[in-house]
This record gives C-alpha cells, sequence and structure tokens, in this order.
C-alpha cells in the first residue's frame, strides 16, 4: 500500500471542495483533493443556467463557466487533485483508505475537508422500477454532460428548484416536459423558474402526487392524483399521461458515510436532508482537525457551498499556521458576510435558522465537553 | 386554485401591480420601457448592475425587489438577458398606431428569424395571438440568451411575455 502525506485532504472536487483547496493552498499548505469522478467539477459542469446571487458570486454568469473559472484557480493554486480515487473509510487519526485506478494508498493529513456533497432521494409508487424511471439529476448528467437525452417525453415529480431548473434543460435540449407535480399545495422552487416553466406552456399540479407508472418492459405513461389535506390521494381525480421518462426531484440528503466514519457528532435536521454533522463557525466538527463544507452539512445550493469551502479552507490554513489569526479573521468576516446574504430572504430563512441550530447546538456540544472534563 | 406565483408559477395581477419593477402606466404609454416582474424576495442582483443608468436599484440586502426608475429607463435592453429568471421584458407601446413590440429573453434552439411570424404566448405560456419577429439579439454580454422581439397588436401588450418554441428540423 502506497503512503500520501499532506497538510490538507479534501474529500470531493465538487464546489466546496475546489473553494477549500483554492484557499488553503494559496495560502500555502500542500493539499490533496481526492474524487471518485474521472472529472472534477462535481455538480457545477452541469449547471447551464445562469445562477443567481449577488455580483461577488458572479450572478447572472452560468453555473459550468463559475466551474471552469474556479478550476483554473485551483490549479494555479497549486493543489493536486487525484480523481477517479475513492476514499473507501477514514479513521478518526485522520488517515484515509483510498483505492485509485486498482492501486490503494493510505493517505495522512493534518486536517481533513469532508465536502462530499449529497445523493437524490428516492421515491416508491407502483412502477418506480421500470426503466425511465430516474432521478432528476441523474437526467440532467445526461442532458448536460453526456448530451443524451434520456426520453421525449417526460413528467417531472417535485417543483424545488432542481426539478423546475432540470424541466427547463430538459426542453432545452429537446425533450417534451408534459407536467411537473407537487405534493405540497405551493411551488417549492423559485417563482421566476416556476415562470419559465409555465410561459413554456408546462402545467405544474400543486397537491398532487404520482398514483402509479405503467409500462410493460418500460415507462409508457404515468398516472397522477390530487392529494387532499392529510396527503391521500383523492379517488376521480386520476389524469393519465403518455410519457417515456418520470424523473424524480423529491430532494437530497447528504452523503454523510464518512462523516459518521471518523467519529463525529451529529444533528437530525429534517429540512436539511436529515442527519448532518455538528461543526462551529469555522466548519470543524467534534473531531479536531476534520471539517465539512457544502451539502454534506446540510443540503442548500452551489454558491453556498463555495462559501462554505472558502470558510473550512481558510480556518485550516490558519490552524496549520499559514495564515495569521489577524488575517484569517479578516477573511473569515468576509466569507461570514456573504453567506449571511445568501441565506437571507423568503427562501433562504429556513436555511438560516437550521444553520444557527447547527452551530448553537455544537457550543452545546462543546460546553458539555468542558463541563465533563472539569468534573 | 390559489392564484399568485407560489401556487401556479404566474404572478397574480395584485402582484404585478404591487411589483415596483413594473412601470407605471403613464410611462408605459411613453414608449420603450424595462418591465421587471420580479416578485419574490430572492438573493439576486445581477440586473441592478447591468443597468448603466441607474434605472435599477435594489440596494445593500439584495433580497429586496427591484424597483425601476421610469424616468432613467431608455428601453435599452441591457437589463434582459441579465436577470437569470427571465422575469425582464422590454415593452413598447409606441411601435406603431397598431402593434407594439415585446422583447423577450429566449433560451431554445431554433432561433426565429427577423420577419417570422410566430406563436405569442402569455405568462402561462397560452397562445394569443401571431407575432412578427423584429429583432433578434444575441450579444457576448448576454451570455448565450438571446433578446427576441415581436411585434404584436396593441391590446395584448401586457399580456404577451414570450413565444412559442419552434418544432427542430
Amino acid at each position: 500500500m502506497k503512503k500520501i502525506v499532506t497538510d490538507v485532504a479534501i474529500i470531493g472536487a465538487g464546489s466546496a471542495g475546489l473553494s477549500a483547496a483554492y484557499q488553503a493552498a494559496t495560502a500555502g499548505a500542500d493539499v490533496l483533493v481526492i474524487d471518485e469522478n474521472s472529472r472534477p467539477g462535481g455538480q457545477l459542469f452541469k449547471q447551464i443556467h445562469k445562477f443567481f446571487g449577488s455580483k461577488a458570486h458572479q450572478a447572472g454568469t452560468r453555473g459550468y463557466v463559475i466551474g471552469e473559472q474556479l478550476l483554473e484557480k485551483v490549479e494555479k493554486s497549486g493543489a493536486t487533485v487525484m480523481l477517479d480515487s475513492l476514499v473507501y473509510g477514514l479513521l478518526p487519526d485522520k488517515s484515509m483508505g483510498v483505492i485509485s485506478n486498482g492501486v490503494n494508498y493510505s493517505v495522512k493529513a493534518k486536517k481533513i475537508i469532508i465536502a462530499s456533497g449529497a445523493k437524490e432521494n428516492y421515491m416508491a409508487f407502483p412502477g418506480s422500477t421500470l426503466p425511465g424511471v430516474m432521478g432528476a439529476g441523474a437526467a440532467q448528467t445526461m442532458v448536460n454532460v453526456n448530451r443524451v437525452l434520456p426520453g421525449e417525453r417526460i413528467l417531472m415529480v417535485g417543483s424545488g428548484n432542481v426539478g423546475l431548473i432540470v424541466s427547463y434543460q430538459l426542453m432545452q435540449a429537446g425533450a417534451e416536459v408534459v407536467g411537473i407535480v407537487e405534493g405540497a399545495p405551493k411551488i417549492g422552487g423559485y417563482g421566476v423558474h416556476a415562470g419559465k416553466i409555465r410561459r413554456a406552456g408546462v402545467p405544474i399540479y400543486v397537491g398532487h402526487t404520482i398514483k402509479r407508472v405503467y409500462g410493460r418492459e418500460e415507462v409508457e405513461g404515468v398516472e397522477i392524483a390530487a392529494l387532499d389535506e392529510k396527503w391521500n390521494m383523492i379517488p376521480g381525480t386520476e389524469k393519465q399521461f403518455d410519457v417515456d421518462t418520470v424523473c424524480l426531484a423529491v430532494g437530497l440528503n447528504p452523503m454523510t458515510e464518512l462523516v459518521w466514519m471518523a467519529g463525529c457528532k451529529f444533528d437530525f435536521i429534517p429540512s436539511f436532508g436529515g442527519h448532518v454533522p455538528l461543526h462551529d463557525e469555522n466548519m470543524e466538527t467534534t473531531v479536531p482537525g476534520v471539517y465539512v463544507a457544502g451539502d454534506v452539512t446540510g443540503v442548500e445550493e452551489a454558491s453556498s457551498a463555495m462559501e462554505e469551502g472558502n470558510m473550512a479552507g481558510v480556518a485550516a490554513a490558519e490552524a496549520l499556521g499559514y495564515i495569521s489569526h489577524e488575517e484569517a479573521a479578516e477573511k473569515k468576516a468576509e466569507i461570514r458576510a456573504r453567506l449571511d446574504t445568501l441565506r437571507s430572504g423568503f427562501f433562504g430563512a429556513g436555511r438560516k435558522a437550521n444553520k444557527e441550530k447547527q452551530l448553537a447546538d455544537m457550543q452545546a456540544y462543546k460546553d458539555g465537553m468542558e463541563k465533563g472534563a472539569a468534573c | 386554485m390559489k392564484e399568485g406565483v407560489m401556487y401556479t408559477g404566474i404572478p397574480s395581477r395584485e402582484e404585478l401591480a404591487a411589483c415596483p419593477g413594473v412601470p407605471s402606466k403613464e410611462r408605459m404609454a411613453e414608449g420603450r420601457v424595462a418591465v421587471i416582474e420580479c416578485v419574490q424576495e430572492i438573493p439576486c442582483n445581477p440586473c441592478e448592475s447591468s443597468c448603466r443608468f441607474g434605472a435599477i436599484t435594489i440596494g445593500e440586502q439584495i433580497t429586496d425587489l427591484p424597483t425601476l426608475h421610469g424616468e432613467k429607463c431608455t428601453g435599452c435592453g441591457m437589463c434582459v438577458a441579465s436577470c437569470p429568471g427571465l422575469a425582464i421584458t422590454i415593452v413598447d407601446k409606441t411601435y406603431s398606431d397598431t402593434e407594439a413590440v415585446i422583447e423577450f429573453p429566449f433560451e431554445y434552439l431554433p432561433l426565429p428569424q427577423k420577419g417570422d411570424i410566430v406563436d405569442a404566448v402569455n405568462r402561462a405560456g397560452e397562445t394569443v395571438c401571431r407575432g412578427t419577429v423584429t429583432s433578434v439579439k444575441k450579444l457576448p454580454a448576454f451570455a448565450g440568451t438571446a433578446v427576441i422581439g415581436i411585434a404584436v397588436p396593441k391590446e395584448f401588450a401586457d399580456e404577451v411575455r414570450s413565444m412559442k418554441r419552434l418544432k427542430r428540423a
């Protein structure tokens, strides 16, 4: 087994991981980024739409362009990116088992930043195992990365931003979207995304769910039904559509396996995707030297993932002595201000509350540890 | 069914009436002007800096709604493609005695060509009339978004906001 020793090891080369790598490597740390995919960038290169946010977050720039710019910065920073490499184990002493192209490595780092992202939720219903039922993220990868249209006529389940944006992008790629089904009585994502979909003539069925998908070998059609206030299907409200594809955009959940393995303590915050690691303002978990950033800390979006990555990268470099406390404090204050902006307004308030709970629970954990030590 | 952008994806008449990005009736009657149908507080502000006349302001709190200052707006159209939400159109009610021009962002291929007759659609994607393409703009600053102008009968100027996608060859 080959051994690698580094200052900072980062798991995941997506929005958060690359941002962390840029910050830590620019400060002078030896940085190794490990990603299981053959290309870096995580979800950024799938995002062909213009991003929201402030000018500081390159709002109005398309996601893949932001990805290209970030990657270029990382390359210049001197960080090493190891692709096609899977981290299969992480121990509390900050050593990792990595397999890369059939070769086993033991990676030992002074600081580890876990930026493993999130995975799509699935939903079970009659016919949900038929070929042609897929995650919206999978469909997005097919059209925007691999340039393959998953189907000609598509029904989308879920009206959060993922469901709305992927519906739009499927139409841009040449598919018909017959409708969007949303269980809640309201549209989940931004009104302006929904507006694009509506102008394209796509109905959005709020208060509806998928009853079944039918077809012999593959999806041939789908039946939806209205829901009452207790989320039970109302008989007689069924509608059928001829479709060859059903996409599910029903939320994401953080990929926390390695965080559990490292022995970190967790919170349970349903609207953040379930179990999320406790962390402090520096993004450090309950295991000293193990940091988290991006969707693994609670599902948000790319801009906040990049800022959390920046925060973890700066904090790790500071802890290793590569930047002074004064310089770090200044940088962190700027990052925090940008994060606050991203978590403001009607759609950001819930995420802000979630993050505050996570930070407060971390503080309570730290206080408890101190009390325990004093006894 | 409940009305409003949260339920239908379409801003209601009330939401549009209260929207600070929608110019006054008087300003609309004067000619080319930006109509910013942004009714939800989301963290976003590229429209503000896209306007070199200072006609769009959001301020420090980037979740605030954009306010259009009709007296400063020249209807130049630089804001149209800057909006990631595709929520801005230019409306010119003085185009001719009978027709108004609507310029809207369009991100589907194929693009129409000047002079084409297309289906003009409302906010729900329903065809309300036919429109004649008056312009197809693709500038580097638009970052891939085309801005299409169509002339439609004046009575539809407040309804038409886009066109039906064209079939692929």
